[in-house]
């Protein structure tokens, strides 16, 4: 039963995956919360792995996911499922390519969810932060205080100083992450 | 399956493998590695091609790895030839991921390692970040985009709304300008 479920979960993920890795975080996030098969900061935790392992975000999060809720079989059965849609739908592209590329009524329903996984991936970073630098059971307020109470100082600290650095110096992922590493060590 | 076509799908699994093997950090990574080895060495398909498939696949939903090894597996050898493309690319990282995941629950207890997952966890938000402000200055032009980016944030942050309902919505939206439009 929780074999078939992680396949339509995760068929159902891999079948709105639009915008990439950081858009598609926030689907599966959102899925997590309904299983719970996850905790927000075991998937943080994924996600930070994922920058240092080859293999897409998605494909990872899957993977393990599966193997933590079902063992090897669930990681396989995950793993596969998110993979399908995209292997179906290359296989029917492939076929009708020229028309797809042509077609108008494609880019115009594109020209709508563009905007929408930009949305995502800023909401990717909300559900991040909740598990790197905002406290524990924050509420995100609306008043500057109330905002700025919320933050764990060395966290942001630590957040500050990659995103500076990054903005910056336009770091290789992996040199950011081993570099949030070691601030970790250091400051926290 | 004979002689001939077991080595060719074993050939396209490698070419592949290795692909999904050295790129390190998702999707878009992966395009100069394989441009070098699918188009470059291996001659299964051209630039121009390559080029187009690339802006096609941003079109569908999906994992890019996915589907661009699937699109050349097929070009070069049917359902076969993408089968064993498509599996090839994603068993580098499932191994791994499978290994470390043992390690890590191991691990966890570790002052230490707390610490540096804690970093981690700090930078990847700033990483992501960087990239949502670099993406939505490319992507955002005019303010009907940025009014939909900004709308389904407020929508899945503070309304629990989920991402899938947004993401139809936007199709939606979309499909109505195209109606409007055309």
């Amino acid at each position: 039963m929780i074999n078939f479920t992680l396949f339509k979960v995760f068929f159902m993920i891999g079948l709105f995956s639009f915008g990439g890795g950081y858009a598609i975080i926030s689907i599966i996030r959102a899925e997590m919360e309904s299983y719970g098969w996850i905790s927000s900061t075991e998937f943080a935790d994924i996600i930070a792995i994922s920058q240092m392992t080859p293999g897409p975000i998605s494909v990872n999060t899957a993977t393990y996911v599966g193997m933590n809720t079902s063992g090897i079989l669930g990681a396989i059965i995950a793993t596969l499922s998110i993979s399908l849609p995209s292997f179906i739908i290359m296989l029917i592209i492939a076929h009708y390519f020229v028309q797809f590329k042509e077609s108008k009524v494609i880019k115009w329903i594109l020209k709508g969810i563009r905007p929408v996984t930009i949305g995502l991936i800023f909401s990717a970073v909300v559900l991040l932060a909740e598990t790197s630098i905002l406290k524990p059971n924050s509420q995100l307020g609306f008043s500057l205080s109330t905002i700025t109470s919320q933050f764990d100082i060395k966290s942001t600290i630590v957040f500050a100083l990659v995103f500076i650095s990054y903005l910056k110096f336009k770091l290789h992922p992996i040199l950011v992450v081993v570099f949030s590493a070691l601030i970790g060590l250091i400051i926290l | 399956m004979n002689k001939e076509k077991l080595f060719e799908s074993f050939e396209i699994f490698i070419t592949f493998f290795r692909i999904g093997a050295f790129t390190l950090g998702g999707g878009y990574a992966m395009l100069p590695l394989m441009e070098k080895e699918v188009v470059e060495n291996k001659k299964w398909i051209d630039r121009q091609e390559i080029l187009d498939m690339f802006a096609i696949i941003q079109s569908v939903p999906g994992i890019i790895a996915v589907k661009s090894s699937v699109f050349i597996g097929f070009k070069k050898a049917g359902i076969r030839g993408a089968f064993f493309a498509g599996l090839g690319v994603i068993l580098p990282s499932f191994l791994v991921i499978l290994l470390i995941a043992h390690l890590l629950l191991s691990l966890r207890d570790n002052t230490y390692i707390q610490k540096v997952f804690a970093g981690v966890r700090a930078g990847v938000t700033a990483l992501i970040l960087v990239t949502a402000i670099r993406f939505a200055k490319s992507a955002l032009k005019g303010y009907i985009s940025i009014l939909i980016a900004i709308l389904s944030f407020i929508l899945i942050v503070f309304l629990n709304i989920h991402p899938i309902f947004t993401i139809l919505a936007g199709g939606i939206l979309g499909f109505i300008g195209y109606m409007k439009y055309r």
